[in-house]
């Protein structure tokens, strides 16, 4: 920039003192120059922070809104009694329909998305498509076993505090890939303040590196953080069960 | 203002500066790569409840243990399950691919009538009451002509109770003319009922031998039961030696820890003339000979007499030293043990090569020991009311078989389908009227495929009851499909080679996708709308029904673990184990240890071809599905076409690759030509399982099938199938 600058100074220093009406015309365009430039950076900003995330995105509202936060109230196990674990230890996910049936057989109160539900699904037996924020792409394998009963994490730390939603929230669903925005992160620059802002495999990976530093046993990524396995690296200990050895990609990838 | 081109140069970097540094290029980036992995076509299975059922592959008669893993109600891959006693956790490609067969294009979607002429493929959908009721009047009438007899029924197996419902109905009905589709599994039981007087299959206790002497049996190439003789074999490369006895370099010969090259068909001469080391040098088991043997002494005057290494060594081609060390090296191992049946163990054999070799087990003494040959009797837990017969049945079952088992001629042998066609087509025995095929596709399995078309065109009526568009089926005149084994519940009794008496239950994974139904079930209809002692005979409401009544108290543990395992089962004591009238395992002697004789002149046709087999070929009554025949290398098969292997010595001016005309008795085909050094010269060597004309379009049309170059050739004594090759010549296409 400061040589543009310079330039354009010189520019008009010339044209001070010899008046040459060509060299006039040349300081002119150099100026005109300076606003396409300016128009091209300003125009493709706001395409890339304002219009893009728009065209990126669509809004989708879920088939049903839910209330977690009465839900909650309702129920003795906190998340776990609806998302629960089943007996091979696998994660039942989003509860179907079979499990709300339990109580909603007939609608409870007068809350119009509870009727809904009731004669929409209930009744004509249809599963509600619920719209999943947290869907990973196929090639993710992710055991919540493993994270929550040996790991001992709170649902809180990916998932954040969904259960105190008294509305479901807009699902934005990435046109391109069919995930969900949460995903990547409300932030496009890739942010983050908390942990459960983004779902990406760096952040699996910074807290299993935290940990591994914390001398835990799990599975540690290599660093930094790409598909490079170090295949001549040893464990640190014969603690780390899963390490960074040629597998590594294969915990997580099946 | 006047807009030159350096000025839109300005705005293009302006904007890409601005792109730079918008999130713009690093999110669509990684979005695309995630779009590119996950194309909205590449079939995922859904989200959903994941879970594992436990069954029995029944693809071919290996009988191994299997877990299919569900997504909800799709069955999404099938593993071997473990702590299986066949397989434990192990499972071939075929196993692997058998969604494929569930989910494939290849399916009978609904009873089917034909509209067409034979084979022609057209077909109109019907019901199933209307082709049940089509079944029984035709069947019906035949019977009241007192013709019931001139119905034939050409089952897979006739172990398990879908097997046995069918050979009731058969009986009740009036036919003595059930009959099993051939294997190695009938000479072995001829041999275990001639020399040993028991009605029983052999099995090998493989696991725990420790010196295994194959005569061409391609031990992993889908002899016995495929999987578990896989994990057999990576055990004797730990501890215990292979020596394989094949004219050609299988896998098995390349993988063994001695391969010996033998001219093809001379095998029961190699044996013989083992048999003469051991006798000679006193290497042989004293006290069973002795004690628990007869015949040894007019035995041992035979070989002694007739198979000397050194003469033995000029048939074979296997030189005298070798059959000494080899001699040695069997009876000195602790646990020793021979087997044959060659390649897959398809083509039943000769006899006499089968006694020769399971005498080389007595010599040794290793008849139900560990490591050796075990009596495997038949499972009882089939144990229903003897048939009460009509006059009708009784006047049919009283017939001849029209295969000839059981006849003056074959007196011991209880199934002989390679003579079928030629019993049609000769017209010498009365004619079939109607035929039923299941679990089996003997158009394309058959030696001989024109004579056995020829004879399929004379039966006027066909039922088949495949779940596949196979060949039988698309020569057939109705199709009631059966659910495929991931549809259907069915014991599955020992399997084939197995030492121990075991059940496996196979279960139905997922719902039967479409209009078909369990030949259980078909047979229990067609019984109810006979009447009679026929519908008495079957008091059952389903099949269902009689499985778990059959299965008894053994069905919650059959249910729970997918087997059944009888703990009690030991081998027989030598004392107790032979039931010849001798009460002594039995050297018999039956005519001289002959090769042979395959068909075709050896002027016209200087070559012999053989068939090989492949654990990538299926070559039973299910075909490769896609995924499989996907796999078969291209010195098998290139692009359509099929591969032969030559001895470069053989080759005649074929360079490889060339296209040539391959010609025998009984057919001529194109084929390509490869080198191969590991071929005996004077010998072609082609790949079985290729050449179907039926399933889908990956298996269709590429190759050729072996039966229509070859036709069975009569075992002298049992009247099997003992064709091990048939000449041939090349010549230029
Ligand atoms: S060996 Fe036979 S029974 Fe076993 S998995 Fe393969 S096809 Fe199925």
């Amino acid at each position: 920039m400061s040589t543009l600058d310079d330039k354009a100074e010189e520019t008009v220093e010339q044209v001070e003192t010899t008046k040459c009406p060509e060299k006039e015309q040349k300081n002119r365009a150099c100026g005109i120059i300076l606003i396409f430039f300016v128009i091209g950076l300003v125009g493709s900003l706001a395409v890339g922070w304002l219009i893009f995330p728009k065209l990126l995105y669509s809004q989708k509202k879920q088939p049903i809104d839910f209330n977690h936060v009465v839900h909650v109230a309702a129920v003795e196990d906190g998340c776990e009694s609806c998302h629960y674990f089943r007996e091979d230890g696998s994660f039942s996910g989003v509860p179907k329909l079979a499990q709300c049936v339990g109580c909603h057989e007939e609608a409870q109160g007068e809350n119009p998305e509870e009727l809904k539900f009731v004669e929409e699904h209930v009744t004509k037996g249809n599963e509600v498509p619920w719209l999943v924020y947290s869907r990973q792409p196929d090639c993710v394998f992710f055991s919540h076993a493993s994270h929550i009963k040996m790991g001992k994490l709170d649902c809180v730390v990916c998932h954040g505090h969904i259960g105190e939603s008294k509305h479901s929230r807009v699902y934005e669903e990435n046109r391109l890939t069919g995930y969900s925005r949460d995903i990547w992160g409300k932030n496009l620059a890739g942010l983050k303040k908390d942990t459960w802002d983004r779902m990406k495999m760096d952040d699996c990976a910074e807290c299993h590196a935290e940990l591994k530093a914390k001398g835990e046993t799990v599975t540690t990524l290599p660093w930094p953080i790409n598909w490079m396995p170090r295949p001549y690296e040893k464990p640190a200990s014969s603690q780390v069960r899963v390490n960074i050895q040629k597998d590594a990609c294969f915990v997580c990838h099946k | 203002m006047k807009v030159c081109r350096r000025s839109f140069l300005s705005l293009i970097i302006g904007g890409a500066a601005g792109t730079a540094l918008s999130p713009l290029p690093l999110k669509l980036m990684d979005d695309s790569s995630i779009w590119s992995q996950a194309w909205p076509w590449t079939p995922v299975p859904e989200d959903g409840e994941v879970s594992h059922v436990g069954s029995i592959c029944t693809l071919c008669p290996g009988g191994c243990g299997i877990t299919v893993r569900k997504v909800n109600d799709r069955a999404i891959k099938i593993e071997g399950m473990k702590g299986h006693p066949v397989n434990n956790g192990g499972i071939c490609v075929l196993g692997l691919s058998g969604l494929q067969l569930l989910y494939g294009p290849t399916r009978v979607k609904t009873p089917l009538k034909r509209v067409g002429a034979r084979g022609e493929g057209r077909w109109e959908k019907i019901s199933w009451d209307e082709a049940i009721a089509e079944v029984v009047k035709k069947l019906g009438g035949l019977r009241e002509k007192g013709k019931s007899h001139t119905v034939a029924c050409i089952s897979g197996t006739d172990r398990g109770t879908v097997a046995q419902l069918l050979g009731r109905f058969l009986t009740v009905y009036g036919s003595p003319n059930f009959i099993r589709i051939p294997s190695i599994q009938d000479s072995y039981e001829l041999t275990m009922h001639l020399m040993q007087g028991v009605q029983a299959s052999a099995g090998f206790d493989v696991e725990n031998a420790d010196f295994v002497l194959s005569f061409g049996s391609g031990l992993i190439e889908g002899w016995g039961s495929p999987v578990r003789m896989i994990k057999a074999n990576s055990k004797w490369k730990e501890r215990g030696k292979v020596v394989q006895i094949e004219s050609r370099l299988s896998n098995t010969a390349a993988k063994a820890d001695k391969w010996v090259p033998i001219n093809p068909g001379t095998e029961a001469a190699l044996a013989l003339a083992i048999a003469n080391v051991i006798i000679q040098k006193s290497l042989y088991n004293a006290d069973f000979v002795k004690n628990y043997s007869s015949g040894f002494e007019e035995f041992k005057q035979m070989v002694l007499n007739e198979f000397s290494p050194d003469d033995v060594s000029g048939i074979t081609g296997v030189s005298a030293s070798t059959i000494e060390s080899l001699a040695k090296s069997f009876a000195g191992s602790s646990k020793p043990l021979a087997v044959c049946g060659r390649g897959q163990g398809e083509t039943p054999g000769s006899l006499n090569e089968f006694m020769a070799v399971h005498t080389l087990n007595a010599l040794v003494g290793n008849i139900d020991k560990k490591g050796g040959v075990w009596t495997v009797p038949d499972p009882d837990y089939i144990k229903w009311p003897e048939v009460e017969m009509d006059r009708i049945a009784a006047n049919g079952m009283s017939k001849a078989r029209i295969d000839g088992a059981g006849s003056k001629r074959y007196p011991d042998t209880r199934y002989l389908l390679d003579r079928l066609p030629n019993a049609i087509n000769s017209g010498k025995e009365y004619p079939v009227e109607a035929l039923f095929v299941a679990g089996a596709n003997p158009v394309y399995t058959i030696p001989d495929s024109k004579a056995v078309k020829e004879a399929f065109n004379k039966v006027p009526f066909v039922v088949s009851f495949s779940s596949y568009m196979d060949e039988t089926a698309v020569n057939s005149d109705l199709i009631l499909p059966n659910h495929v084994f991931l549809e259907r519940y069915e014991d599955v009794p020992t399997p084939v080679g197995l030492q121990k008496p075991i059940i496996g239950l196979s279960k139905p994974v997922v719902k039967p996708l479409f209009n078909t139904k369990h030949l259980g079930d078909v047979i229990l209809l067609m019984a109810k709308a006979f009447g009679g002692q026929i519908a008495k005979a079957f008091p059952w409401d389903s099949y269902e029904v009689c499985l778990k009544e059959t299965l008894g108290n053994k069905w919650d543990k059959l249910i729970n673990d997918g087997f059944w395992a009888d703990s009690n089962f030991r081998p027989a004591v030598w004392g107790g184990a032979f039931h010849t009238p001798s009460r002594k395992f039995e050297f018999v002697n039956k005519g001289k240890a002959e090769s042979i004789k395959i068909e075709g002149d050896e002027k016209a046709y200087p070559l012999i071809l053989m068939p090989y087999d492949s654990m990538r070929l299926a070559s039973g009554f299910i075909g490769d599905p896609p995924f499989v025949i996907k796999t078969v290398e291209d010195t098998v098969l290139k692009g359509k076409e099929i591969v032969v292997e030559v001895n470069p010595k053989s080759a005649r001016g074929f360079r490889e690759g060339d296209q040539a005309i391959l010609s025998t008795p009984k057919g001529s085909v194109k084929v390509r030509v490869h080198h191969f050094n590991g071929i005996m010269p004077g010998l072609v060597a082609l790949p079985r399982g290729l050449g179907h004309t039926a399933y889908d379009e990956y298996l269709a049309d590429k190759g050729v099938n072996f039966n229509e170059l070859i036709g069975p050739v009569e075992d002298p004594v049992s009247g099997l199938n003992a064709a091990w090759g048939i000449r041939a010549k090349l010549t230029r296409a």
